[in-house]
Formats: structure tokens, C-alpha cells, sequence
């Protein structure tokens, strides 16, 4: 039976703020005045007029001894060495390829900083030049870390470990990289039945735990086998959950969406994405986060 | 038509999840996604209305002018279409990018509504042969969200019920001239009677299933589509094939009966929407685009 819901739109009101979490943050905007002191250097975000240090982001303020910086709440990624991030491959060039990852410039992917199959270690040769695109194409998903960044800002990655690679089926969502929160392991493996790579860079990658551990995702051959449809219900269920919580600004964790999605659980997939739903899930998910904390 | 780029691993999922009926936000084949109407949003217009349908975003802006009828049909009024993609929406709009998308929905709305009894043409005549009203109707793409032509249908036939005419009266001088008398009341207008209606309903050929409301992603595994203009009771006044791909005569009979029976639903669903903010006067909230 066809389903159609229309509704009026109400004024969303964000799910309130949180108990104090050890001093309120100072928040701004462009335009407003940090701090008439001139002892203190200015870092990013901020700019000098007239004597006033004035914020140039929307964010809060950092200060760290005698430097103050503004960190924005909505930003294009800004790679770290380290970083565990999830792109799309854009072009195929010379020894590299091009990958989106939701920052100012594309990302970098080296042929040489790429494993081999079979794991050899050797230089690369005009072969393997040439036979790049049967390794990764234009609109292949690849899992990553950020090995260097250039002066430019520009980010350069590489996939020297079996756990990183291309990426077979799944679901794919797309958040501001702020509201990823940073942990020591970004590959999780949920106890509902799924796994979830949270991407530094804001891509969220969702897909069905593999079978094997031995032969890890480092692979390049993808399982095309049909996904059966309990793992779909999960991986449908997450996405929901994922957006959710994007919507009302919460951070991503494992913990975070664990939570969601069994707050979730008494509704129907589907009706997640209702704004009244949505919100009873991301109060009672908050609140179960404040009792672990508290 | 904005598009994204997915992996070959990704479209093989999307492909076998709606084979088995549970596409990736969990909704079935024909489901729509939640959707929020809002009327007279614009202030300077005759009549507007915005509709949200997940990512999609479409304002639509009715403005009533007099003009002289078309010569073949000297006792009716007519309507004008102009789609708007504005870069807002994608880049790839940016400049004269979506014009061409602009011009296929603009040709495809005046397919729609030319066919007879859509709207009461008569009743926007004032003077047959000299006056009658032209209804302009401007749509503005804000965002684009997959599932376009839906979408707009919905937002001009929204508009279309809160567009207000102003009462006219021909007045004869005792020279023979007519004049034309707009009455002092701002209240007093005409309403159209949009019964009639079509709304457009979108069906991608996704596998061997069909889908309706696909988003952009959905959009990008579908080869063919259909595009079927259905009346609030059941009738298709128009149909048409888009995409690169064929579709078997088979697919297309099951396409039409899915398409009608979800098109009544979605008339339905509106039409009790559009009461429900009408009954509510001005004790509405207005929510415009800052909620």
C-alpha cells in the first residue's frame, strides 16, 4: 500500500543543550569581538581590526595559553596526519589517483603509498602504471589515512594496511566533519550486525560485517553477493539513526549511534525520519549518554 | 539533472535492496518521503506555495495580469510556465547550466495543463476577445534532492489553490468604451478550482522493479523512467519516457497501475493538507524559511 505523508512544516526546534560540561563555550559569529586584549596571538579564525581581535568563523573560541583561535562548527575537512578517512576516487592521472574527501582541495592517493596484491614490495613499475584502473576507478569508495598534508592544505593518503582499501557494498552518508568525534579506532564493529567506518572527513560508511577476518578488506576483490535482508534492515536502521542524530547536532561515536539505534528499535525503519520521531529518539539517546557519563 | 557518482559495489546494493522491497532509508517501492507543503510564503504574489520532499526544494510564485486572450481561443485566459534551476541547488547550475533542465520541466508542465479541463480557462476570462487573466507561474528550484518533476507538480498545484484573483467589473460607458473596475475589497477574489489538477508521478525502472520517489542516488542506478500525469481520480491525462534505457510494454502497463494508485494517495494527502492550513486561518505559524 502506497504510503504518502504531507504535513505542515513546524519551526524545528533543536533538542536543548546539555547539562554544563565544565564551563560554558564562548560562541560567535563573523563580525564579533574576541577580546580587546593585545597580548594574545592570533590563530585561525580570527583576525585584528582596529586593535580588536575579531572572529572571521562562525564557532568557539580556543584559547591555549596566549593563542586564541576560533574552531567553526561547519567547515570543509581539514586533513591531520593520522586521520582515518573515507573518499571517492575523482580521476585517474599519472602514478596518482584524485579523491573527493570533502575538503578544499582533492586528496592525493599515490600509486607507490597503494599495496599491491599479494602484498609485494617493490617499485612500480610502467605495468602497474598502466593497469591503475583496474585497481581503482572513477567513482570507486576507498577506506584511508592521511599520511602527510602539503603546504597547500592539499592531503595526501595512503592505504599501506589490509584493514584499508576499496570498499564493496554498503551505504554511504555524508555529515560535517565537526560532528565526528575523534577516537582512538574509527573502524567499529556494532553488536546489532553491522560495521561502520566514521570517516574524520564526515563520509560515513556503513556496510555488512564480512564473514572471514583473514582476508580483510586490503583486498581488491569486491563481494558482489546479494546482501541478505536482516543485514539490510540493519544497515538501513543505522543510516536512519546516523542522519538523526546529524540533524539534531549530536556527535558521532560508536557509543552515540549504538545507543540510537536501539532507541529506535520500537519504530518502524522508515518512520525514523519523521521530525517527532527523530527528536524522542535523539532525547532519549542524550539522555542515556549523560547517565554514562554521570 | 544534478547526479552523483557511486561505485559499482554500491549501485549492486541499492539494485538488490529494492528487488527484495526495502530500499536504503528503509521505505518501500512506493513510498514517498516525508514532505512539507507550506502556502503563501511569498508576499507580492498572487499565490505560492513551498514544498519540501526530503532534499528537494521547490518554491513556486503565481502572479495574475491582465493581458489579451490567444486568438484561437478568445473567451479563455491561459498560464505561462518558467522554471528557474538556480545555482543554489547544484553547481552544476552555476550560469546557463540549467537552463536546459529549465526548458524539459517548463515543456513538460504545458504538456500537463494543456490538455482540456485541468483548470477552468474560462473562468479567468473578463472581456472575451479583449481581456482575460494570465496566470504566470514561476518555479524555483532551491535544492535538488532526486524525484524533481514530482516534486514541482505538487508545489504549482499547492500554489495554484492559494492563488487569489481580484474581482473585476466591466463597466460600459455611454461612448461604448469598457472600463474595468477592480473592486476596493482586498478580500473579494476568486478562487481556481484545482479538482482537476494533475500531479506528475516519477517511476524509475531500478532492476526489474520500479520505484517511485527516488532519490538522487536511486537516480543514478535507473536507465529508464516513466513520468505519468495522474488526476485526483485516477485519470492520466499524460505520460512520458525518460532516460537512456528501454522499457518492456509489460513494465509499462505495471508502471501506469502503480503510478495511478500512488497518485491518488499523493491528491489525497495534499488536498488534506492544503485544508488543514486553510481551516487554520490566520492563527497559523507562519514558518517561511528561517524555522
Amino acid at each position: 500500500m502506497a504510503a504518502v505523508a504531507m504535513r505542515l512544516p513546524v519551526i524545528r526546534k533543536a533538542v536543548g543543550p546539555s547539562g554544563p560540561r565544565g564551563g560554558e563555550k564562548h560562541l560567535v559569529v563573523p563580525g564579533d569581538t574576541i577580546t580587546t586584549d593585545t597580548g594574545y596571538m592570533r590563530g585561525h579564525g580570527t583576525y585584528v581590526d582596529e586593535e580588536k581581535l575579531v572572529a572571521s568563523v562562525a564557532g568557539a573560541v580556543e584559547r591555549v595559553n596566549k593563542l586564541v583561535c576560533v574552531t567553526p562548527l561547519k567547515t570543509r575537512y581539514n586533513g591531520e596526519v593520522g586521520d582515518i578517512v573515507v573518499g571517492r576516487i575523482t580521476e585517474v592521472q599519472q602514478k596518482r589517483w584524485k579523491v573527493e574527501t570533502n575538503s578544499r582541495l582533492d586528496s592525493v592517493l599515490l600509486l607507490s603509498s597503494m599495496n599491491l596484491p599479494g602484498g609485494e614490495l617493490r617499485r612500480r613499475s610502467a605495468e602497474d602504471e598502466l593497469a591503475m584502473r583496474d585497481y581503482l576507478q572513477e567513482g570507486d569508495l576507498i577506506s584511508a589515512e592521511v599520511q602527510s598534508v602539503f603546504s597547500d592544505g592539499a592531503v595526501s593518503l595512503h592505504t599501506r594496511s589490509l584493514k584499508y582499501g576499496k570498499l564493496g557494498q554498503g551505504v554511504l552518508v555524508q555529515v560535517s566533519p565537526s560532528l565526528v568525534k575523534r577516537q582512538k579506532t574509527h573502524f567499529h564493529d556494532l553488536p546489532c550486525g553491522a560495521s561502520v567506518i566514521l570517516g574524520n572527513n564526515g563520509f560515513i560508511w556503513i556496510y555488512p560485517t564480512p564473514e572471514q577476518k583473514d582476508e580483510e578488506a586490503g583486498g581488491f576483490t569486491t563481494n558482489l553477493e546479494p546482501v541478505p535482508l536482516s543485514d539490510r534492515e540493519v544497515i538501513s536502521r543505522l543510516r536512519n539513526c546516523v542522519v538523526a542524530l546529524v540533524t539534531q547536532k549530536l556527535m558521532l561515536f560508536d557509543t552515540s549511534i549504538l545507543y540510537c539505534y536501539e532507541a529506535s528499535l520500537p519504530h518502524q525503519i522508515k518512520d525514523i525520519l519523521k521530525p517527532e520521531v527523530m527528536e524522542e529518539i535523539v532525547l532519549e539517546t542524550r539522555q542515556k549518554l549523560l547517565d554514562l557519563e554521570g | 539533472m544534478a547526479s552523483v557518482v557511486l561505485s559499482d559495489a554500491e549501485k549492486l546494493y541499492i539494485i538488490h535492496g529494492v528487488q527484495e522491497d526495502l530500499r536504503v532509508d528503509g521505505r518501500g517501492c512506493e513510498d514517498y518521503r516525508c514532505a512539507e507543503v507550506e502556502t503563501d510564503v511569498v508576499s507580492n504574489t498572487s499565490g505560492s506555495a513551498r514544498v519540501k520532499l526530503g532534499h528537494t526544494d521547490i518554491l513556486v510564485g503565481v502572479k495574475a495580469e491582465m493581458g489579451t486572450p490567444k486568438l484561437e481561443k478568445p473567451d479563455e485566459g491561459y498560464l505561462e510556465f518558467f522554471v528557474d534551476c538556480s545555482a543554489n541547488a547544484t553547481p552544476e547550475f552555476e550560469g546557463r547550466g540549467g537552463e536546459e533542465l529549465g526548458t524539459e520541466i517548463a515543456s513538460t508542465l504545458y504538456r500537463i495543463f494543456s490538455s482540456e479541463g485541468s483548470v477552468d480557462l474560462k473562468s479567468l476570462c473578463i472581456n472575451p476577445g479583449e481581456h482575460c487573466w494570465v496566470l504566470y507561474v514561476d518555479v524555483l528550484l532551491l535544492e535538488c534532492g532526486g524525484n524533481l518533476f514530482d516534486a514541482i507538480s505538487i508545489t504549482v498545484k499547492a500554489a495554484l489553490f492559494n492563488t487569489r484573483i481580484p474581482k473585476v467589473r466591466v463597466l460600459e460607458d455611454e461612448e461604448g468604451s469598457k472600463e474595468i473596475e477592480l473592486s476596493d475589497d482586498p478580500y473579494d477574489c476568486i478562487r481556481l478550482n484545482v479538482e482537476d489538477v494533475p500531479c506528475i508521478v516519477t517511476l524509475n525502472k531500478i532492476g526489474y522493479r520500479h520505484v517511485v520517489d527516488a532519490t538522487l542516488q536511486e537516480e543514478a542506478c535507473s536507465l529508464a523512467s516513466l513520468l505519468i500525469a495522474i488526476t485526483s481520480k485516477g485519470a492520466l491525462t499524460c505520460m512520458k519516457k525518460i532516460g537512456k534505457g528501454s522499457l518492456d510494454p509489460e513494465s509499462i502497463f505495471e508502471m501506469m497501475e502503480t503510478g495511478k494508485k500512488v497518485g491518488k494517495s499523493l491528491h489525497a494527502s495534499l488536498q488534506k493538507v492544503l485544508d488543514e492550513e486553510e481551516s487554520l486561518g490566520t492563527t497559523r505559524q507562519k514558518v517561511g524559511f528561517l524555522g
